[in-house]
Order: C-alpha cells, then sequence, then structure tokens
C-alpha cells in the first residue's frame, strides 16, 4: 500500500462520520427508490443505537424495541393527539424513549448473560401490551394514523416533506447529528470506560468505576439514540403501526448488528443496509423472506463472526499496517 | 512512636463466613503506614478470604475495616480505588482485548475524568503519557500496542501492577504476585515490588514464605482462618507453631 493511501485511510478512520456522511449524501443515487433509502437511514441509526450497547458494552438486549416504538408513538401522540409541531413532538418521542429506558435499564443492569436479554425482553412485552391496550392513544392494532409533517420552513426555503428525496434529507440532518454524538462518546474517556466494562467488569471495578452506574448511562443512551430512529420513523411512514414495538425488530437489531460488525462504528450501518436492501430484493420473489434471512444470518455468524464491515477493516488495517 | 500513629489498614475481629463454613474467624490486625508488609499461610488457610475482604470485592460477615482511621466496611468496590486502595488479583485479571498501553491508560483515567463523554481522549496528552511511564516502569514499554490476550503470563502480571499503579494508591495489596512465574520473572518481580514499597504501604498474600522472608518488615501468619503468628522474618522463622503449620503441610 503507497504513503498516500494509508495517510489517506487515516483520515478516513480519523473522520468517520464525514466520510459516513459523505456516502450517505450520495446513497440515496445507489437506491432503487428513496423510500428503502430513508427506511435504511432510520434502521441504521437504530443498529447504531443498539451497538452502543451490545458491540460496546458487551451487554445483549432483547428488548430495543421498546425504544423505537416508544421513539415513533411518543412522536406519534404528540402530534396526532396535542397537535405539537413535528421538531417538538420529535423531542417528545426522544425523551420518552430515554424515560423507558432508565426504567428498564434499573431493572435489567441488575442481571447479568442471559437473565439480562430476558429481562429486557420481558419488559419490553410489557411495554407492547400497555400500547397495544391504550387505543385511546395509539388506536391499537389499526396503528397511529394521521402524523403529517406539512412543509417544513428553514429560514427563507420551504421543504416539501412529502416530496421522497426532501425526506430523505431532512431526515440525514437528523441521523447524522446522532451519528456525531455516538462517534464523541465512543472517542471520549467514558467511551473507554465502557468497553473497559465489556472487557472485564470485575477489574473495572477494581479500577475505581462505578460499573453499575456506567451500565446504566450506556442503556439511557443507547434507548435515546433507537428512540430517535423511532421518532424518525413515524414522521417517514406518517403511521406508527403496532409492530413498531413487537420483539421481532428488536430481533433484527441483533441481526443488524452481526450482519454489518459488532463493535464497529459503522458496522451497524451497514448491517441494517444489508438486511433491508436483501429484503426489499428477496420479497419480490418469494413471501418466505425469513427463511433467507435464517441462511444467511447463519452464513455470517459461522463464516464471518466479524460481519461485513469489521472483515473489511480488519483487512484494511492489516495491509495498512504492511 | 508508631503506635501512636493511625495504622493505614486495620481489621477489627473480621469474620467471614460462607454458608456454615467459616474462612475467617475473628481476625484483627494493624498495619503500619509506609511498610511492606505480607499474609502467608499454608492452602486453606483463609488467605484469598482476608485478600478480598480488605480490598472490598465483598463486605465481610462481621467486623470492622478501617482505613486511615476511617471505616470502609461496605464500601462498593471502585470506591476503594477512589479513597487509595489498589490491588492486583492472583488470577490476572485485565482487560484481555485492549492494548497493553490502553489497558494502563484507562486505569490512570479514574484519577482524572470518568464520565466526560464529548471531549476526545486522544487530546488528554497526560494520560497517555502517564500510562507510558506506568508501562515503562514495569518493564513493558516494547509491548504498548500489544493485546492484553497475547501478552505472556509474567508480562499480564507486570501489567496488572502498572493498572494497580496508575490509581496512585496508598496502599497496595497484591493477592500471590508471583504466582505461575518463572524464577527469573519472580526475581524481577520481588524487585518491582520492593521499590514500589519504598513509596507506599504494601501488603502481600503470598504462599510461598521464602519468597517473603526476605523482603517484607512484618509477617503475618494465617491458618485455619485465624491469625497464628505475626512479627519480623526473623521471630517468625523462629516460631515453632509456624514450623508445625508449614512443615506438616508439605
Amino acid at each position: 500500500m503507497s504513503m498516500q493511501q494509508r495517510a489517506m485511510f487515516e483520515l478516513i478512520r480519523r473522520h468517520r462520520v464525514a466520510a459516513a456522511l459523505v456516502f450517505l449524501v450520495f446513497f440515496p443515487l445507489l437506491m432503487p427508490y428513496q423510500a428503502l433509502a430513508v427506511n435504511i437511514l432510520v434502521f441504521g441509526l437504530f443498529a447504531v443505537g443498539f451497538n452502543l450497547l451490545f458491540g460496546y458494552t458487551g451487554l445483549l438486549s432483547f428488548g430495543h424495541a421498546a425504544f423505537l416504538g416508544v421513539g415513533s408513538y411518543g412522536t406519534g401522540i404528540a402530534m396526532v393527539h396535542a397537535g405539537l409541531p413535528w421538531w417538538l413532538a420529535l423531542l417528545v418521542g426522544v425523551v420518552a424513549a430515554a424515560l423507558i429506558g432508565v426504567a428498564m435499564g434499573f431493572l435489567a443492569i441488575r442481571t447479568r448473560g442471559i437473565y439480562f436479554s430476558m429481562v429486557t425482553l420481558a419488559l419490553a412485552q410489557i411495554v407492547y401490551y400497555a400500547f397495544y391496550k391504550a387505543e385511546r392513544w395509539t388506536a391499537g392494532e389499526n396503528g397511529l394514523r394521521g402524523i403529517q409533517v406539512p412543509a417544513i420552513e428553514v429560514g427563507p426555503w420551504k421543504l416539501d416533506f412529502l416530496n421522497p428525496v426532501t425526506k430523505y434529507y431532512v431526515i440525514l440532518v437528523f441521523v447524522a447529528a446522532a451519528l456525531w454524538f455516538v462517534s464523541r462518546v465512543l472517542a471520549s474517556p467514558f467511551g473507554a470506560v465502557i468497553e473497559a466494562v465489556r472487557e472485564n467488569e470485575k477489574r473495572a471495578a477494581a479500577c475505581g468505576y462505578d460499573v453499575a452506574r456506567t451500565k446504566l448511562l450506556v442503556f439511557v443512551l443507547s434507548a435515546t439514540i433507537c428512540g430517535l430512529a423511532g421518532g424518525l420513523r413515524a414522521l417517514h411512514l406518517s403511521v406508527v403501526p403496532i409492530d413498531s414495538l413487537h420483539y421481532l425488530l428488536s430481533g433484527q437489531a441483533v441481526m443488524m448488528c452481526l450482519l454489518g460488525g459488532m463493535g464497529t462504528f459503522f458496522g451497524p450501518f451497514v448491517g441494517a443496509g444489508l438486511f433491508l436492501t436483501l429484503e426489499d430484493v428477496v420479497t419480490t420473489f418469494t413471501t418466505h423472506w425469513m427463511a433467507v434471512v435464517g441462511v444467511v444470518f447463519m452464513a455470517f455468524v459461522l463464516f464471518f463472526p466479524a460481519g461485513v464491515w469489521g472483515s473489511i477493516l480488519k483487512r484494511t488495517e492489516r495491509m495498512v499496517r504492511g | 512512636m508508631s503506635s501512636a500513629t493511625t495504622p493505614i489498614l486495620q481489621v477489627d475481629g473480621i469474620t467471614q463466613r460462607f454458608g456454615s463454613f467459616v474462612a475467617l474467624n475473628k481476625v484483627s490486625a494493624r498495619f503500619e503506614a509506609g511498610r511492606l508488609s505480607a499474609i502467608i499461610g499454608p492452602n486453606g488457610a483463609g488467605k484469598s478470604t482476608f485478600f478480598n475482604v480488605v480490598s472490598g470485592a465483598f463486605p465481610p460477615s462481621a467486623g470492622r475495616l478501617m482505613f486511615q482511621g476511617r471505616d470502609i466496611t461496605g464500601l462498593p468496590q471502585h470506591e476503594f480505588a477512589r479513597i487509595g486502595i489498589a490491588k492486583s488479583f492472583q488470577i490476572t485479571n485485565v482487560f484481555k482485548r485492549l492494548s497493553a498501553h490502553e489497558n494502563v491508560r484507562v486505569a490512570v483515567q479514574m484519577r482524572r475524568s470518568r464520565y466526560q463523554l464529548l471531549t476526545p481522549r486522544a487530546e488528554m496528552r497526560e494520560l497517555s503519557e502517564r500510562a507510558s511511564d506506568l508501562l515503562h516502569r514495569v518493564g513493558l514499554s516494547h509491548l504498548r500496542d500489544r493485546a492484553a490476550a497475547d501478552l505472556a503470563h509474567g508480562q499480564q502480571r507486570a501489567l496488572e501492577v502498572a493498572m494497580a499503579l496508575a490509581a496512585e494508591p496508598v496502599l497496595l495489596l497484591m493477592d500471590e504476585p508471583t504466582a505461575g512465574m518463572s524464577p527469573e520473572e519472580t526475581k524481577v518481580m520481588m524487585d518491582l515490588i520492593v521499590a514500589l514499597a519504598a513509596e507506599r504501604s504494601v501488603i502481600l498474600v503470598e504462599h510461598k514464605m521464602k519468597l517473603v522472608m526476605g523482603i517484607c518488615e512484618r509477617l503475618l501468619v494465617l491458618h485455619h482462618g485465624e491469625f497464628l503468628a505475626e512479627g519480623t522474618p526473623d521471630e517468625i522463622r523462629a516460631n515453632a507453631e509456624v514450623r508445625r503449620v508449614y512443615l506438616g503441610q508439605s
């Protein structure tokens, strides 16, 4: 590898959010249609938020649909029932998800391993049924309808949110901000602490770090990011289906992370992109999409445990080192 | 004179039960500041339990633990490091997938910044430099970028010591610091311990009596969960009870 390539690699690594953004700005051009691109943005952010807990802290939650769903419902309810403007409603969704994150995290971090996964799953199911039953607010099985974002005014410009291309770039602004935030957190001293906790809880505590507090903080950060993804999804779909809280989505977060590469910054995003594109392609041929997912998933776990992005990173790093 | 000063660590009637098994039975001891002391004893004497209790891994079933005159019984583990008690484990306990340097850097960071979320840690040069200094001190400078899991056993033990030092402890607790080491590695570690003891109080828990005889100022012999004897190495060597316990053992 030449000096220039090496320097280029270092530059990209140091400015990973900027690099990701350059890609995401041109991303819609590569996609068959805009709605899929928006979906990938939203689920990419969801997977990145989930990875904060899973890949970086080593905690496998099976309840992250709760944060996506509550983010969506929070935003939707604030708009439909309270008539709040979309940006304020989005904030409501994010805060609601964060609060649910505090409650779930508080209970879940007392457990470890499989028990942690089960507790998060059970708590998320409680959230599911609570929203399912609260028909007056959520319309239950029918899904919450009527989330309409009119034209968005930014200074002198008027942006038409119904235009798929505009919608993509508006949502990208939020996703970009969130990616920047996650990247900063991971590069901070606190980011080092969460990796230390993942590697060895006992040692982290002996080093003077409050493990329970660290876990709770990451849990809430993760819930907040996933809540933002949920709120954006509500704006994107203009409806909140009850499936938004279904544990299937919690499982998808795990798959996306493993597919792309857990514990890498951009891996989950790549995983979400692959997952949704594959779903899009396969469902045009067959309705048995889940069977295909199963096979692909198994293949990755067995042969590319580092995931697509994780494997690419490893290869590149080896080339750079020479 | 020294009895008038506050001891660095004092244990008062500490009992530790595991179910119906009594691992420590009302043990009491004083550790004067600035000394290198050792707890010795045959296998199953309660050494590791003693170490775990005084290093905060779990609170004792009964009794009191005093650090510099302050009652610290039941304080959570992470508080021990913050008030100045650091430990190195008997079974190597490092952050395996992180580099040697990062292992120490995280430990150094505890004193300066715990919950800073948005400042890049790469910009905190002094943390990195201090970690490099500590690695140098334990002789691992050349392995700074190697993952901890890839280090040899003795090197991992040295890394642990660097991590314990990173917390800037007033009192350093070490559980069998030379366990599983080659004679050469043992020699290096013992020299390091002596050097460290010149700057702070150190308490070793050790199985091999010969090892600590030459370097410690004070020894405490633990047997069946109780202190059997206490004194200078010469006094311990002359103690008939101690000889009986150790000789009867092997």
